[in-house]
């Protein structure tokens, strides 16, 4: 079955693509510090930041219309998470609305801080879709591997990616088989056979990595993965590097 | 002159975790260069008996791969003998891309980067697969997953191949074109299958194991013209058993 990849434009060719993954993986780590840490309301700043993402994009020959389609992912997880920020914040009162017993007020410093967290994380997310769409996923593990990643955590990701399209297929199987007996008439028995399926599809990803465990330890396996390097750091990583370090330490030294 | 044995496997029991038999009082001793079926229905104990081979399981008895004991001691040494092919490709290829499949044996054993290089690039071309380098192995036919497969154990340049249902769930073509791929390579083959074409045409000696127990040994001519025999462990069509 078809799937869409995790790092659909990551054949494409460009100068960002050709980069060392290493050098992408500090840089995004770098970004995403920067703007963590600039103080909250520092708007000229964030301006900075997102024309240094727009020139990445189209540094990276990526649709821009892929990337913000893609970003918008992030917005439920942070809605979820700031939704509250201006009804618990002191201060200037912008709204507030009695029901029955309960006084709820919307503060000015309480809206401030929900975008603040939004154009924050929405930031985040676009630099981390430059990485991802700039990288094959397994020169980033390697990149990940090289930089000295805990190896569990490399393996697990590299496993997790190379598995998730098989288990989805297998679900997919189920509910094809499912739907074609008529699933869905009875509604009593939705959330067991619901159940059932999960249940069975986590005895067989038991059962598989069993099996993988077994053709790996027919190869030598003996607890841990040695990659081949072949990576190599050139003269383009360094001045990439080195702009981004400068562009993301000017608005810090010219607004603070 | 007798040549050399491959594989010697005296009075072999295996009993799975959860109690069930899976094999009983194995004997069986595979010489160099022969090619081996191992045949017998489903639930037999076929890939039972393979994991065995290379010490994935370990039953009670003395099993030798060219002299030398399945033991931790030798483990190294027969894993790189034995080329273990498991039947759902999809368990063998557990790398991004296929390069790095076909290169985790090498890597293990501690090769330098330009012999593992070589080994790839050898093992890919003795399947016909050069070029796929860099293709993820989830794209892949089923075909060319099979062949890719064989590809990340001829690597290791085994002398022994084990291989569980080579031909399972390929087409004619794809069945065909493996057969010959198999014929090709110059090794001792133990082939675990319930597909008689692919026997016939690829092994001059055929083990009937059922139930876990080997229940025929024999050359393949004339165990395939044994009709009886191959009716009374679920191998041919029984035309009493279904009424016509």
């Amino acid at each position: 079955m078809k799937h869409s990849f995790i790092d659909e434009y990551s054949g494409l060719d460009s100068f960002v693509h050709r980069l060392d993954p290493r050098t992408k993986l500090l840089c995004s780590l770098a970004f995403i510090l920067a703007v963590v840490l600039t103080p909250a309301g520092t708007w000229k700043v964030y301006v900075v930041y997102l024309l240094i993402m727009m020139g990445l994009i189209w540094l990276s020959h990526l649709p821009l219309k892929y990337v913000l389609k893609r970003s918008l992912v992030i917005f439920p997880f942070v809605i979820m998470i700031a939704i509250f920020m201006p009804f618990f914040k002191q201060g200037q009162v912008a709204a507030s609305y009695d029901i029955g017993a309960w006084h709820i007020a919307i503060t000015y410093e309480g809206l401030a801080v929900l975008v603040n967290v939004v154009v924050k994380s929405w930031l985040c997310i676009l630099c981390l879709i430059v990485l991802s769409s700039s990288t094959k996923f397994e020169e980033l593990l390697h990149g990940m591997y090289r930089l000295r990643v805990p190896q569990v955590f490399v393996q697990i990701t590299s496993f997790m990616y190379r598995y998730m399209f098989v288990l989805a297929d297998q679900a997919m199987r189920m509910q094809m088989a499912r739907d074609s007996r008529n699933y869905g008439l009875n509604r009593s028995n939705i959330f067991k056979t619901m159940g059932n399926m999960i249940g069975m599809l986590f005895i067989r990803s038991y059962e598989r990595a069993e099996r993988i465990y077994a053709a790996m330890l027919s190869r030598g396996y003996n607890g841990e993965i040695i990659v081949v390097n072949q990576l190599r750091f050139r003269l383009p990583d360094a001045y990439f590097a080195l702009t981004l370090s400068l562009l993301l330490v000017c608005p810090a030294i010219l607004w603070w | 002159m007798l040549p050399d044995k491959a594989v010697e496997i005296s009075g072999l029991s295996y009993i799975y975790p959860d109690g069930q038999c899976g094999l009983k009082d194995i004997d069986l001793t595979i010489f160099c260069r022969e090619s081996v079926a191992l045949i017998g229905p489903n639930g037999a104990g076929k890939s039972t008996l393979l994991l065995h081979l290379n010490g994935i399981l370990r039953g009670n008895s003395a099993i030798r791969v060219q002299g030398l004991p399945v033991e931790d001691k030798n483990i190294r040494e027969i894993r790189k003998k034995v080329g273990m092919v498991f039947q759902d490709p999809e368990d063998q290829l557990f790398s991004l891309n296929v390069f790095e499949d076909v290169a985790f044996g090498p890597v293990n054993m501690g090769f330098p980067e330009e012999e593992v290089d070589r080994r790839v690039k050898q093992a890919l071309q003795k399947v016909g697969m050069r070029g796929y380098e860099k293709r993820s192995s989830h794209h892949l036919s089923i075909g060319e997953k099979k062949r890719i497969a064989i590809a990340t154990v001829l690597s290791l340049d085994p002398e022994i191949l084990a291989l569980d249902e080579p031909t399972s769930s390929l087409d004619p073509r794809g069945k065909w074109a493996l057969t010959e791929l198999l014929r090709s390579l110059p090794v001792t083959k133990i082939i675990a299958t319930h597909d008689l074409d692919l026997v016939g045409c690829l092994c001059e000696r055929i083990v009937i194991l059922d139930e876990g127990k080997i229940v025929a040994d024999g050359k393949a001519e004339q165990i395939l013209g044994d009709k009886e025999l191959l009716k009374m462990h679920g191998l041919a069509r029984d035309t009493a058993a279904v009424g016509i």
